[in-house]
Parts: C-alpha cells; structure tokens; sequence
C-alpha cells in the first residue's frame, strides 16, 4: 500500500524485535495501519503491549526491525540518522508521561530548545516561543523554571515545547500519566484544541474512557499487535 | 545547532556543575602551567645565553681574510691558487662589503702594543679600536661610565682589570686622563731610497721628535715599499671602565685593555703585529688589510652575507656553525622540558574525561530528551566537544597566567641568591606570545583530545534507553 500525502503515518508489516538473553521479545509484530492528517489516536494497551514502541517508531526515535514506518510519505527506516533528527525536529513534537523538561532552564527557555536545535534565526525565536506559550495558556510563568510549576503546568509547558516548531504530528507517550484526574482532563482538552487546529495527534494511553471521550480513533493493541481498530464512541 | 547556541548550551552545563567542572580545568590550568613554566625556563635561558653570546660580538660577525695560504684560522684553502689570481682585501673591497644588504658595518681589527703614561708611570698595555656598533652591543651593559661621545673622540674605556692596575678604586679613574704612546708607520715611496722618509703626518698625535723614526725599505729587491715608523703620543680622557672587552675581530694578539674608538684607531695609524709580515711578503700594508671584519644586522644573515663574500673571492671564516649548534642544544633541551611539562597536562586530560563520562551519566536523560527534540548525533557530539573545549580554553589562559607566575617566582629567587653573591641580576625566564598562544592551543587540542571518547559515547546514546533512564 502507497500512503498518500494525506496520510500522516503509515505502518506496513512495521515489526520492532530485541534480543534480551536467550528470549526474543516482539515488541511490535506486524503492524500495518494508517493515520490520516489531522486525525486524533489514541494507542490502547496495557503495559508491555507495544504501544509506546510504536509510538517510537512513528517519532523516529528507533527503527523497525523489519517492515516500514512512512511518515508524510517518507520511510523512516531507510532515514539516516540525520534524517531522522530533522524528522524529530520539524515533522513531529513530543511529550512525555514525566514531562521532560530540563530542570535548569526556565519555562521560556525549555520551550526555546528545538528552536536552537532547528538553528531557527534568532530574531524569530521570541515570537514563535510567546505563541507557544500562549497556546498553553502559560504566559505568566514565562521565567519560571519546571520545578516552580505543578505537573499540568509542567505538561502545559512541553507541549508548547513539542509544538514550537509547528510540527504536523504530535506524538504523546501518557500525556495525563503523572497527572490528577482534573488536571489530566485539562491537558486532554488542550490536546483537542490543538487537533483541532490541524495538528495530528497520536496519544499512547492505557485509560481507556478518557480515550474514548477525547480521541475520534481508538487502536488497542496486545502482545505486539494491533488487535482491534474503530472510532471512538 | 548554530555555534552561538552550542557554546551557550556548554556554558550553561559546565556552570551547573560548577565545583567539578572547575577543578576539572584547575587540574588542566596546572598542567599548562607546567608545560609553560618549563618552557619560559628553557626560553629564557636560550635568551640569556644568546644575549651573553651576541654581546661577545661574534655571533653577527664574519672574518674575512684574501685567498691566501696564510689566514684566520678556519677558512677554507684553495690548493692551486695563484698570487694575483684573489682580488685584494683593500679600500675598494671594503667598500664593496659595505654595500652587501644587511652588512652594518665592516672595520679592520686594530690591535697594537702600546705603552700608557698615567701619573707619570710607564704601563705596557694592548689598544683596540672598538667599533660603534658596539655602543648597543651589550658588552658595555653595566658598565661604569659611558660609551664613547663621537667615533672620533680622544676617549678610552679601561678594561677593568688593567683599570685597577692603575688604580686600587677603577671607578676613581673616570673623568682622568692617559698618555698613549705609540708608533704611527708611515709607509715609504715606491722608488729605492737609502733614507727614511719622515713626511708630514696627518695623525692628530703629536710626534716626540720629527726625525727620530726608524725605517724600513727595501732597496733593489724588487720587494714593496717599506714605511718609517715615528714615534707619537695622544692624551686620552677616560670615560669608563668594562669588565670584558668585547669581540671585535677575530682575536689578535693580546687582550684589548685600552679601548678606544675604531676611527680614532684607524686614523692613528699605529704599527701593528703583522705589518712586518706583510712587508716581507712584499704587499704594500699602507694598502691592504691582513683581515676586515664585517658585521651584519642579525646573525641569523651570517650565512648569505658569508656567501656572498665568498663569491667575491674571499675567505671567510663565521661561528654560524657554532650558532646552530647552541640553537640544537637549546632546542633539545626545550623538547625535554615540553615533555616533562606536558606530562601533567595528559594526567589533566583524564581528568577531563572522567569528568564528561560523569556527565554522560548524569545527563543521559537530558541527552535522549535533546534527540527526541531534533539533536542529531552530531549536535550531541559537539556539545560535549564544546564542553571539553572551553575547560581547555579556561584551563590554558589560567595556566598560562599560573606559568608565567612561576617563571617569574623563579626569576625572583635566583636573583635573591645572585644578589647575596654581587653578581648581576638575570631574566631566567621569558613567556613570549607564541608561547601563550601555543599553550593555549596545545590546552584545547589535549582537552578535544580527551572529549573524544566521552562525545562519541554520548552521541551514541540510544535516545529510547536514554529517555527511560531515571
């Protein structure tokens, strides 16, 4: 199958094996699925089932051990590593269950990071790093650094980080992890926004009603493999 | 990653583990200071022994002599050669020398045995004329008094030992005056003559007595005219007093104790040693010069101006070889010293490495949340690199402050101890720019050197174990 501009990512027979001793551990056993552009997914499982695996392959950050990842038509296994880097950079932003943000940086700062890593000019650094921030309704927290911050700010935070350099796809490993209940409903909402607004979402959970109740596409998987797929209720 | 944000990004790590970090580079700053206090030592003393060297005078000096059998020793023999067959070391050919480029200066050697007059006692001493370029020479460092005023003042300059033949208090003598006695030659017509010529004479001296010279001719012999010798005496003001006579020729006979201004020499026309020689030879001395010295402006242009000469038929004799090997020797010594001064800063440099491997470990989290966010391998590399550079970059300038210090804690004391001995004061060591910059670089390189592995391991990181790392 040949994914067209219109899809965001595209998995054909994807597999992601590892070798622990004696044992082979398939992480990820062929999958084969398509995420449009502009789609919201959430990724189903329950710990071990391969999902945040996937979700590493989709952002690049490893590479199937056989099969093909597309991304906006482009197979990411055949990318070299610099390749992928730019991939990670501009294609997709990235946000983590533990937040990941760089304790000695403040929030203005943190959020600056891909920018210097995309080596954007410096002069259209502050704007793209306010609108960002604006975006997640952080304005005021502008020096504070992320142990000044509660863990929905702190989420708030990476995700501008994850979308200053306007990716096109946002890949997010347990958003709402490390989050309470109300908090966690706060950052799905955000999420929404920004699907919203055009950004394909692909969200590894293993909560399964906020799930239903925030992504239009449910996957779940088990054991590697992508066991069921269809919209959310 | 652009180098601005890449350097600023280094910054910003090394400051967060400030204490580590800096005695990171204080053990990199004591290797460089190593590395240049051996060096400064081995500089400044090639300086100081180069100083001392070129103030005898004969390390920018060529000697030059006609091609003859007869000449300084060391100059090189052609075996057929002919009488007639080498130009004349003459008037014309010192002219010619002056005009070499980067010839300053090009005098006989005077040097004649002379009787001194002080206070009415009579002392046999040795005159030699010294040359201006003297002036700045360094022979005359430290010295008590002053220089000559005019390359022709009536002035001496007393080599100190003869000074305190005269004088139990040197110092006392300045301001004083000599009588010098000696014997002006004056050289005789060509034509046989069975009468010595005692012609007016254009020496200022004034002659004890107008008909009292001796001659030498050489009637029917087909030999060269000989000359009359007159007796003369001039008064001389000394103006001070010198430990050592410097270099000024190739070394006659005797130790130049009376010093006096090369032109006033000259002018003096003073019988001297091998003017007997030369009228037996059969060369009119009045004429020829038995050997010229030409002193060029730095002694690293001996050689070229020794050629050229050479190709003008002349034989040279120059101590560029004794040069080169004072400039091996020191450069022997400065590798040993580069050596054992470099030892520290390899020791520095597994500090370094322990330093970033720790770093690697305490940052793998942040290294596989910098490739999640868009670094690639390279960016990782070179920010470890970055790191180690900047720890080199401090660790040098420190070092090289820490070194230079020493040199001059160094130059301190052996100054005290030269002082309770009256000696001199002395510079044992020197820091010159491009030893600044050259260990600074040399810091850099070996801190690089040192970032290699740890970069490359962190590059290497595996951003999804990196990313799962607590």
């Amino acid at each position: 199958m040949t994914a067209g501009n219109h899809f965001a990512i595209h998995a054909n027979h994807a597999s992601r094996y590892y070798q622990l001793g004696a044992a082979l551990v398939r992480a990820v056993d062929d999958v084969s699925l398509t995420i449009a552009s502009g789609e919201f997914v959430a990724l189903l499982g329950s710990s071990g089932s391969g999902k945040s695996t996937l979700l590493n392959l989709m952002a690049g950050l490893d590479r199937p051990t056989s099969g093909a990842i597309l991304a906006h038509d482009r197979n990411l296994a055949e990318m070299t590593s610099d390749e992928l880097a730019a991939h990670r950079s501009r294609t997709v932003g990235m946000i983590f269950q533990a937040f990941n943000l760089l304790p000695r940086m403040t929030l203005e700062e943190n959020v600056e990071l891909p920018l210097r890593l995309a080596e954007v000019d410096r002069n259209d650094r502050p704007p793209r790093v306010r609108e960002a921030i604006e975006r997640v309704h952080l304005t005021g927290r502008l020096t504070h650094r992320p142990t000044e911050m509660s863990g929905g700010e702190q989420q708030r935070a990476a995700i501008a980080r994850a979308l200053v350099n306007r990716p096109a796809i946002l890949l997010a490993d347990e958003p709402t992890g490390n989050l309470d209940s109300a908090t966690g409903d706060e950052i799905m909402r955000l999420l929404r926004e920004i699907n919203e607004s055009g950004v394909t979402i692909v969200m590894v959970t293993h909560e399964r009603p906020r799930a239903a109740e925030f992504a239009r596409r449910l996957l779940q998987m088990k054991d590697g493999k992508l066991v069921s797929d269809g919209a959310a209720a | 990653m652009k180098l601005r944000d890449l350097t600023e990004l280094a910054g910003r790590n090394l400051r967060e583990a400030l204490l580590r970090n800096s005695l990171t580079t204080l053990g990199i700053a004591v290797g460089v200071a190593s590395l240049v206090a051996m060096l400064s030592l081995g500089v400044g003393l090639q300086q100081f022994a180069n100083k001392r060297l070129a103030s005898s005078g004969l390390f920018n000096a060529i000697f030059v002599a006609p091609h003859r059998t007869e000449r300084v020793p060391g100059a090189e023999t052609a075996a057929s050669e002919k009488p007639g067959q080498f130009p004349a070391l003459d008037q014309e050919a010192r002219r010619e020398f002056e005009r070499i480029a980067n010839v300053a200066e090009v005098y006989p050697e005077i040097r004649f045995s002379t009787e001194i007059l002080y206070q009415g006692s009579p002392y046999m001493s040795v005159v030699a004329g010294i040359p201006e370029s003297q002036r700045n020479g360094g022979a005359f460092d430290g010295m008590a008094g002053r220089f000559f005023s005019g390359p022709n003042a009536e002035e001496t300059i007393l080599q100190a030992e003869f000074a305190r033949e005269l004088s139990k208090q040197p110092d006392s003598l300045i301001g004083r005056e000599i009588t010098l006695r000696y014997a002006e030659r004056q050289t005789l017509p060509a034509e046989p003559s069975s009468s010595p010529a005692n012609s007016a004479h254009s020496s200022s001296g004034v002659p004890e007595s107008s008909d009292s010279g001796i001659s030498t001719t050489a009637p029917d012999s087909g030999l060269a005219p000989g000359f009359s010798v007159i007796p003369r005496q001039m008064n001389l003001r000394i103006i001070g007093v010198v430990e050592t006579e410097p270099a000024t020729g190739f070394g006659g006979f005797g130790r130049g104790r009376v010093l006096i201004p090369q032109q006033l020499a000259e002018k003096l026309g003073a019988t001297q040693y091998n003017d007997l020689r030369e009228i037996l030879r059969g060369r009119s001395a009045s004429q020829n010069y038995s050997t010229l010295t030409v002193r060029v402006q730095r002694a690293s242009q001996v050689e070229s101006v020794e050629n050229k000469i050479k190709s003008l038929g002349f034989s040279t004799f120059s101590l560029i070889d004794a040069t080169k090997n004072v400039r091996l020797v020191f450069a022997v010594f400065d590798v040993f010293l580069g050596i054992f001064g470099s030892l520290a800063l390899i020791v520095a440099s597994l500090g370094i490495i322990n330093t970033l491997v720790m770093a690697i470990l305490e940052r793998r989290r942040e290294i596989g949340v910098l490739k999640a966010l868009g670094a690639s391998d390279r960016d990782v590399r070179k920010l470890f690199f970055a790191e180690a550079g900047a720890m080199g970059l401090l660790g040098g300038l420190f070092g090289v402050l820490i070194g230079w210090l020493i040199g001059e804690a160094i130059t301190f004391g052996t100054n005290v101890y030269l002082h309770r001995r009256d000696l001199p004061s002395i510079q044992v060591s020197a820091v010159p720019w491009w030893m600044v910059a050259g260990a600074i670089a040399f810091s850099i390189a070996v801190s690089l050197a040192a970032g290699l592995y740890p970069a490359s391991r962190a590059a290497r990181l595996n951003p999804v174990e990196a990313l799962r790392y607590e």
